[in-house]
């Protein structure tokens, strides 16, 4: 008896492969296809707030990330318009915070970035909103600096997750929602935080930090001087490179 | 001989890294300049602006005379270009702008440490200060932008070069950078 | 307790509710006792309802009514919907007490703030003091809240006249024209049994009449189908829609029929509990719908063994929602009900197979668990006598706005816009807005279109826009509107918003240009395709609407310049100048 044939998706033309359950994100990291995506990250469940992952299935948009696959879909990715519209999503993160790289202890490990520079991003395009956000910095060893926060929640998930804890929620509505942790006292340092959580190092910018770790990497040697965000296979070395420890 | 492009620049609120980092094209310079001629810029010394066809911009906007710099700018350059973090998104200087002014003023000028005399100065001949420091995209339109803190010499060079060629600039992924 | 008018402002609806310990309402009671939801509260609120006190915290930052500083002993919110708002009487009340809008005065008596569509746009213009309802502001009545506030006289005291709130329906039509008698609609259920009403609910073709238009008998299909512990039924009257107020008439006037069919409902899925989630501003209808509640219970017809019958439990109980557009979004309202913020879901999973606590939920409107009611006692032909080909039935709308007789229309869906528009005395016509600002703006060309879910669907919500009114302000309100009630979840909305209302006022204040109507036609774009639920969706739609087919109003008033500063130069350099004491041409821009 032969053998059925593997479920199959189509991206951008080609033919990709995904078992039941799997979501369009999950069958294009699994065969190499590179979605731009900032609140993902395999091993998290799915959370659908960045929207770079937009992509276009059979006509309407959807976010790939927390679409399941199904026979039949015909996506568009890499296209000249999606990479416009990402670019313009993207801009509006940089200038909703104070994302100022120059400053930044996560310039060149930072996904935020590495993306806008995947859809070759120059300029923030519109007018920057400077909100006044709050650093903590109440943990010993670990700053949340909150100029920088894109409301991924991938500390909330990994927290919930992972790490069997609940150190971060997002509070607040609309442009005032904001990242908050579980204590009493609202501080960093009254939480159960510690450097061994997934949560003290998932975060995909520069707004969790660990503390006495900081361009300790020469330019040119940091995760996104070498590699591009597009490149299969680099969660592991962001994840790596989040330790904020030079391997 | 045909016309040379005349390129002029400043530095607004801004540290002159990005001239600096200009300059590090080094002996290109000459290569450059059989092809262009500088006109206000600090390099020349030049006061005011002619006309000219590309406009270097450093630095956001934080008083009036900025204002003013940029204006003379853009009506004299054909095209505009914003240089560098502080002229894109404000850079540094903008990070007063989660302060109030005279928050910023009296921390300077009064509270600060090893003050003496306090006062905030005040004289005619001082700009006065924008309530908040802005990338100059805000004020006029900006025809092309190079990202950096500061944009690597070869950043300069390339977009220079496709615009002398008649171009449009392109920066490949190896010199594109925020810091 | 603080204030000198004496009460607790639980007193100013008493007796209701009291035994929840749903979040919402502690938070409303702290609120209700402080003036505001002090710090300290909150870890001992958390760790009595054992919720972890992010979750507390996240809450109060999200819903409107509750604040971390203190509100005046007098807490008066002004709408500001363009049919039932007129903020220049905020600023005249706020004059006569000497209160700048926003801030609590200094002596802590009084705040005043505006607040978005709070549902009397036809007896407006309309204010909540300490969550009650006054209608129909005047010069005189705003005078006399003001002498009563500097009397301190507690607001159970005021006249009776000034809350009372009138149902003025002009028109009725299949639903409100029909007698009910209570109980007939669960008596015909149980004498048909589930599958037969099921059939009969579906046969009818009946719609959901929130706006978004599912079919009611395959939403009902679904969630009897799902497998289960529980299985819930939520009626949404979040009505939040600005223009909207036709669920009020019928939680005011009809809530057995309102109450049966989510009993009905419950029946057919096999739920045994069900919740009202009504919005905060409609609080004062609570003491009466728990009335109706208790008498239903008394009768036979909630509880256990209804009407006899051995497996038929259903108990129905309210929550009250605390100021949030968004939570009339089914899957954001179910967020809520589980106490945190009103953030809509991922979907799918839909909440007819995941929902409240993950179980099967079906979440309808107020008006569609009505229709339900009746169509059980008379049958699904009696309801397919009304309507058009894929909109059966009637739709009771709310119309409100520049015509002479404001109030509730019901009629056979592929009724023409011009028939309503003569019945409730709008002559002169520049725009309506069909559906709230989360639906169409149509100019007279378009009259002739009929409201159904082929052409012109709504919720409800009919505002009428006469010739002398600013229709760029309009759009301006709805703009601010949906910034302020976006969730934040996604970028899209949560930032895009922010950057359609500051673009827009750019125009609005006449400095907008070609380029920034661009800018502006760009953003809604992306808004409108990429946003995660219906809020985003919709809220560029006036903008898209008002470029497509009102651009004069837009370019009339746009600089024909190339470029204009997102910023007021000289305005920038106005601290300056105050600190520096100059005011020479230097200190100046232009």
């Amino acid at each position: 008896m032969s053998k059925l044939p593997p479920q199959t998706i189509t991206i951008d033309g080609q033919e990709i492969p995904f078992e039941d359950g799997q979501t369009i994100m999950d069958a294009a990291l699994a065969a190499d296809v590179y979605i731009p995506h900032l609140c993902h990250r395999p091993g998290l469940s799915p959370h659908g707030s960045c929207k770079l992952c937009t992509v276009e299935v059979n006509g309407r948009s959807a976010s790939a990330c927390t679409l399941p696959a199904a026979s039949g879909q015909e996506i568009s990715n890499n296209t000249p318009a999606l990479k416009e519209e990402r670019k313009t999503i993207t801009q509006m993160l940089f200038v909703e915070g104070n994302h100022f790289c120059p400053a930044c202890e996560k310039t060149g490990d930072c996904t935020l970035q590495a993306v806008a520079y995947h859809l070759d991003m120059l300029d923030g395009h519109f007018p920057q909103f400077y909100p006044r956000r709050e650093l903590d910095a109440s943990h010993e060893s670990i700053v949340l600096d909150r100029d920088r926060c894109i409301l991924c929640a991938l500390c909330v998930r990994a927290s919930q997750e992972v790490d069997g804890k609940n150190v971060f929620a997002i509070s607040g509505r609309g442009i005032d929602a904001k990242l908050i942790v579980n204590s009493e006292s609202g501080k960093l340092g009254d939480t159960d935080l510690s450097t061994e959580d997934l949560a003290a190092h998932i975060c995909p910018v520069g707004a969790i930090l660990i503390k006495e770790h900081g361009y300790e990497v020469p330019i040119g040697l940091r995760t996104f001087d070498l590699h591009s965000i597009a490149e299969p296979g680099l969660e592991p070395v962001i994840l790596r490179k989040g330790k904020n420890r030079d391997e | 001989m045909s016309k040379k492009i005349r390129i002029a620049t400043t530095s607004l609120a801004g540290c002159f890294g990005c001239h600096m980092s200009f300059l590090d094209i080094d002996e290109r310079i000459v290569e450059l300049l059989e092809h262009v001629e500088f006109d206000r810029s600090p390099i020349t010394d030049i006061k005011h602006c002619t006309d000219c066809d590309i406009g270097l911009v450093e630095g956001g906007l934080c008083n009036a005379e900025n204002v003013h710099v940029l204006k003379e700018f853009r009506e004299n350059c054909k095209i505009l270009i914003a240089v560098g973090a502080c002229a894109i998104n404000g850079g540094v200087p903008a990070m007063r702008n989660h302060f109030t002014l005279k928050e910023c003023l009296e921390e300077a000028y009064i509270h600060g440490v090893g003050v003496e005399n306090p006062m905030i100065p005040n004289d005619v001949e001082l700009p006065l200060l924008l309530s908040k420091v802005h990338p100059i995209h805000e004020v006029v339109h900006v025809d092309y932008y190079l990202p950096g803190c500061p944009p690597p010499a070869d950043a300069f060079m390339k977009v220079l070069t496709d615009l002398l060629e008649g171009k449009e600039p392109s920066l490949p992924k190896e010199i594109l950078h925020y810091d | 307790m603080k204030g000198s008018s004496g009460t607790a402002h639980t007193q100013e609806f008493p007796n209701s509710h009291s035994g929840s310990n749903h979040l919402l309402h502690r938070l409303y009671l702290l609120q209700q006792q402080f003036y505001h939801i002090p710090a300290k509260e909150i870890p001992a609120l958390a760790n009595e309802l054992d919720l972890p006190v992010s979750q507390v915290e996240s809450a109060v930052d999200f819903y409107t009514f509750f604040h971390r500083t203190p509100r005046g002993r007098y807490d008066i919110l002004f709408s500001n919907c363009t049919s039932c708002g007129d903020l220049s009487m905020m600023d005249v009340l706020c004059k006569h007490l000497n209160v700048i809008p926003g801030k609590t005065r200094d002596d802590g008596c009084v705040s005043i703030a505006s607040t978005s569509c709070i549902g009397m746009c036809d007896q407006g213009p309309a204010l909540l003091v300490n969550g009650r309802i006054i209608t129909r502001l005047t010069a005189r009545r705003l005078e006399q809240i003001a002498a009563h506030v500097d009397e301190e006289i507690p607001v159970l005291e005021w006249p009776v006249e000034w809350f009372e709130v009138h149902d003025q329906v002009r028109k009725n039509g299949l639903l409100l024209s029909a007698p009910f008698e209570v109980g007939s609609a669960l008596r015909a259920a149980i004498q048909q049994g589930q599958e037969s009403v099921l059939e009969s609910i579906t046969a009818s073709g009946l719609r959901g009449r929130g706006g978004a238009g599912f079919s009611t008998g395959m939403k009902w299909k679904f969630c009897r189908a799902a497998t289960g512990e529980n299985h819930y039924v939520i009626c949404n009257a979040d009505e939040g829609e600005p223009g909207t107020f036709k669920d009020r008439i019928l939680l005011t006037s009809h809530a057995h029929e309102v109450f049966e069919g989510m009993t009905l409902c419950g029946y057919v899925i096999g739920a045994k509990k069900g919740y009202l989630y009504l919005r905060g501003e409609y609080r004062y209808l609570l003491p009466e719908l728990e009335a109706v509640l208790a008498r239903r219970t008394q009768e036979g017809l909630l509880g256990q063994a209804i009407l006899g019958q051995a497996d038929f439990d259903f108990e129905i109980e309210i929550v009250m929602g605390a100021g949030a557009y968004i939570c009339g979004e089914e899957s954001a309202l179910i967020e809520s009900l589980e106490q945190k913020r009103g953030v809509p879901r991922v979907r799918p999973p839909f909440p007819v197979t995941s929902g409240y606590l993950g179980q099967p939920t079906v979440v309808n409107n107020v008006e569609t668990l009505v229709a339900a009611s009746y169509i059980a006692v008379h049958g699904s032909d009696w309801f397919l006598t009304h309507g058009s080909n894929q909109s059966a039935g009637s739709k009771i709308l709310s119309v409100s706005g520049d015509c002479t007789t404001p109030g509730i229309y019901e009629y056979p869906f592929g009724v023409s816009i011009q028939r309503i528009l003569d019945d409730c005395g709008a002559t002169n016509v520049q725009a309506i807005q069909v559906g709230g600002p989360s639906g169409t703006l149509i100019a007279p060309a378009e009259f002739e279109r009929k409201l159904g879910f082929e052409d012109l669907a709504t919720g409800g919500s009919f505002m009428i826009f006469a010739q002398d009114r600013d229709l760029l302000a309009v759009i301006q309100n709805f703009a601010h509107f949906f910034a302020h009630e976006s969730c934040g979840f996604c970028t899209p909305c949560r930032v895009g918003t922010t950057l359609l209302k500051n673009g827009l006022d750019k125009i609005a204040i006449g400095h907008g240009t070609a380029y920034d109507v661009d800018e502006l036609k760009r953003m809604a774009t992306l808004v409108k395709k990429r946003s995660h639920c219906g809020l985003g969706q919709t809220s560029p739609n006036p903008i898209l609407d008002v470029l497509e087919r009102f651009s004069h109003v837009i370019e009339q008033r746009l600089k024909h310049t190339e470029f204009e500063p997102h910023f007021d130069l000289d305005a920038s350099l106005e601290e300056a100048r105050q600190i520096s004491h100059r005011d020479d041409a230097e200190a100046h821009l232009s």
